[in-house]
């Protein structure tokens, strides 16, 4: 199978700081790959090395064969490889219309015939032409973060980078957005790189994972291997303890 | 069980605005003894603010109500500020979200926490030292002297809540309202963090009231849960029985969570009848 995305000895430094350290991961096209760690395990990092948003010092990063370098990236890539971030509140234009919202990218790359694109993009995140004239703090978190996927996906990306894109959201609207992120998928045939520290979340949506801890990927594992098991690091084996929930000893 | 700790009987907060009259809580009663009680709810269905009432803590703008509202023998309700005031913190302790925002950034930890020992205790500084840096080792802080000097941004998530619960237990309270306690610390660290705290609630005797979105974690830790939805509980039930649950919000809710060892694509999703919020 073709390779979609992969980073070989990726490393990303603060000051002195390693916050990713000789990271390999290699994402095939089609696969939904996901990302799990603790907070300040450099997953998130990770993602937005590969979007150019983090200073990467050493190592190669490839997207659809074509290899990166430093911090810029080509307009083609940005219509290749689009982000979705955690916090709907934060990533959403406050005085901008959910049209102008997604009018946005259409201009930046020069994409005609904006008024369909716009209505079926609305369509497809299933948010109807009700909701384009609103501004984001008429609308819930969920609907929040449907927007912000029509956004990415209204460019008609092949790689889509998911920095939790549920966790700031109610366990029920959590379910919603997984279906529809499957769905597009699906349809699409995306390729999606997924951070979560949820692994029920990981499992459920993607085909194989990396856990990562301290800036290093500890293992890479198929998802299936969590329900059988079968993984080797001590720190897989606690993730997943953790993620069972409290027992009284 | 002689006498509850605390009765809630129909209480009710609500919030005038321009628009009209928010109702954020609509009549919620329950007793509590000694005994661990989760209250599970989604963002909006009142939980928090059915803790903070309890506290009293609610806003000036918001207006409590109840039939009842006793806390060992004390009406809350009619209670003064001041005499609420010397409960807080002595009495009733509330432990929140997020360490990062709740504890006061520009003062040393082992400060904060004598200051709270010395507003209801009088003993000198020296005990009130010993006192705390007991207390912080309670909480499994190994290096105790040291952190007692550190500030609050100089400790990691899962220390800063450790502080926050030693803050709140060292005035030894009777009842403990822990507000989404491990809600913004990692998995593997929310364990640690919620085996401290069940060690202390049952050791001391308290009852614990658990305010938090996460239904699972809540039953494996409470002995009973109360489900909320719009500002009402739609379901009492014992944790144990949580399999067993009836009402299809609770239901709906465990459902739609991904599982590891599940396959079920698409996830179901909560259908929200509007029968539910009457």
């Amino acid at each position: 199978m073709k390779t979609a995305l992969s980073a070989k000895d990726l490393c990303v430094v603060y000051d002195d700081f390693y916050a990713l350290d000789h990271v390999a991961i290699e994402v095939s096209e089609g696969e939904s790959f996901g990302l799990v760690g603790e907070s300040g395990s450099g997953k998130s990092t990770l993602l937005r090395a590969i979007a150019g948003l983090a200073p990467v010092v050493d190592g190669t990063i490839t997207v659809a064969g074509e290899t990166l370098s430093g911090a810029g990236r080509s307009k083609s890539f940005y219509r290749n490889v689009q982000m979705v971030f955690q916090d709907p509140y934060g990533s959403l234009h406050p005085r901008q219309t959910i049209d102008r919202l997604l009018l946005e990218p259409l201009a930046i790359h020069g994409i005609a015939d904006s008024e369909t694109k716009i209505t079926r993009a609305l369509d497809e995140v299933g948010l109807g032409n009700g909701f384009r004239f609103r501004y984001p703090h008429q609308l819930s978190g969920g609907q929040r973060q449907r927007v912000a996927i029509a956004r990415a996906l209204i460019v008609e990306p092949q790689v889509l980078l998911l920095d939790e894109p549920t966790s700031a959201l109610d366990a029920s609207v959590q379910a919603e957005v997984l279906n529809l992120l499957e769905q597009v998928r699906r349809d699409r045939k995306l390729t999606f790189l997924m951070v979560s520290h949820d692994l029920g979340v990981v499992h459920h949506m993607c085909e194989r994972l990396a856990v990562m801890r301290g800036g290093k990927v500890v293992e890479t594992i198929a998802a299936e291997a969590l329900v059988k098991r079968e993984f080797s690091a001590d720190y897989t084996r606690q993730l997943l303890v953790a993620s069972e929930g409290f027992r009284r000893s | 069980m002689s006498q509850p700790l605390l009765t809630v009987d129909n209480l009710k907060v609500s919030y005038p605005t321009r628009t009209g009259v928010v109702e954020a809580v609509r009549g919620v009663s329950f007793t509590l003894g000694k005994e661990r009680l989760g209250i599970v709810g989604e963002s909006g269905s009142g939980k928090s603010q059915t803790g903070r009432a309890i506290m009293g803590l609610t806003p000036p703008s918001g207006i409590v109500t109840a039939d009842r509202l006793n806390f060992s023998g004390i009406d809350l309700l009619s209670a003064s500020h001041k005499e609420r005031r010397s409960l807080r913190g002595k009495r009733i302790a509330m432990v929140l979200q997020d360490p990062k925002y709740s504890l006061d950034p520009v003062m040393p930890i082992g400060k904060q926490i004598m200051e709270t020992l010395r507003a209801h205790e009088k003993i000198d500084k020296k005990e009130a030292r010993e006192r705390v840096l007991k207390m912080l080792e309670a909480v499994q802080i190994r290096d105790a002297e040291r952190v007692f000097q550190l500030h609050p941004h100089e400790v990691s998530g899962g220390m800063g809540q450790r502080v926050m619960i030693a803050m709140m237990l060292i005035a030894g309270p009777e009842l403990l309202i822990a507000d989404e306690p491990t809600s913004a610390l990692d998995v593997t660290v929310q364990l640690e963090v919620l085996g401290i705290m069940d060690k202390l609630v049952s050791e001391r005797g308290m009852g614990l009231i658990f305010v938090s979105h996460d239904l699972r974690l809540v039953s494996s830790f409470c002995d009973r849960v109360l489900v909320m939805y719009a500002g009402r509980v739609v379901e009492e039930l014992a944790a144990a029985d949580l399999k067993n649950a009836k009402h299809p919000y609770t239901q709906g809710l465990l459902n739609c969570m991904p599982d590891i060892g599940e396959d079920r694509h698409p996830l179901p999703v909560l259908d929200r009848k509007p029968e539910w919020a009457l």
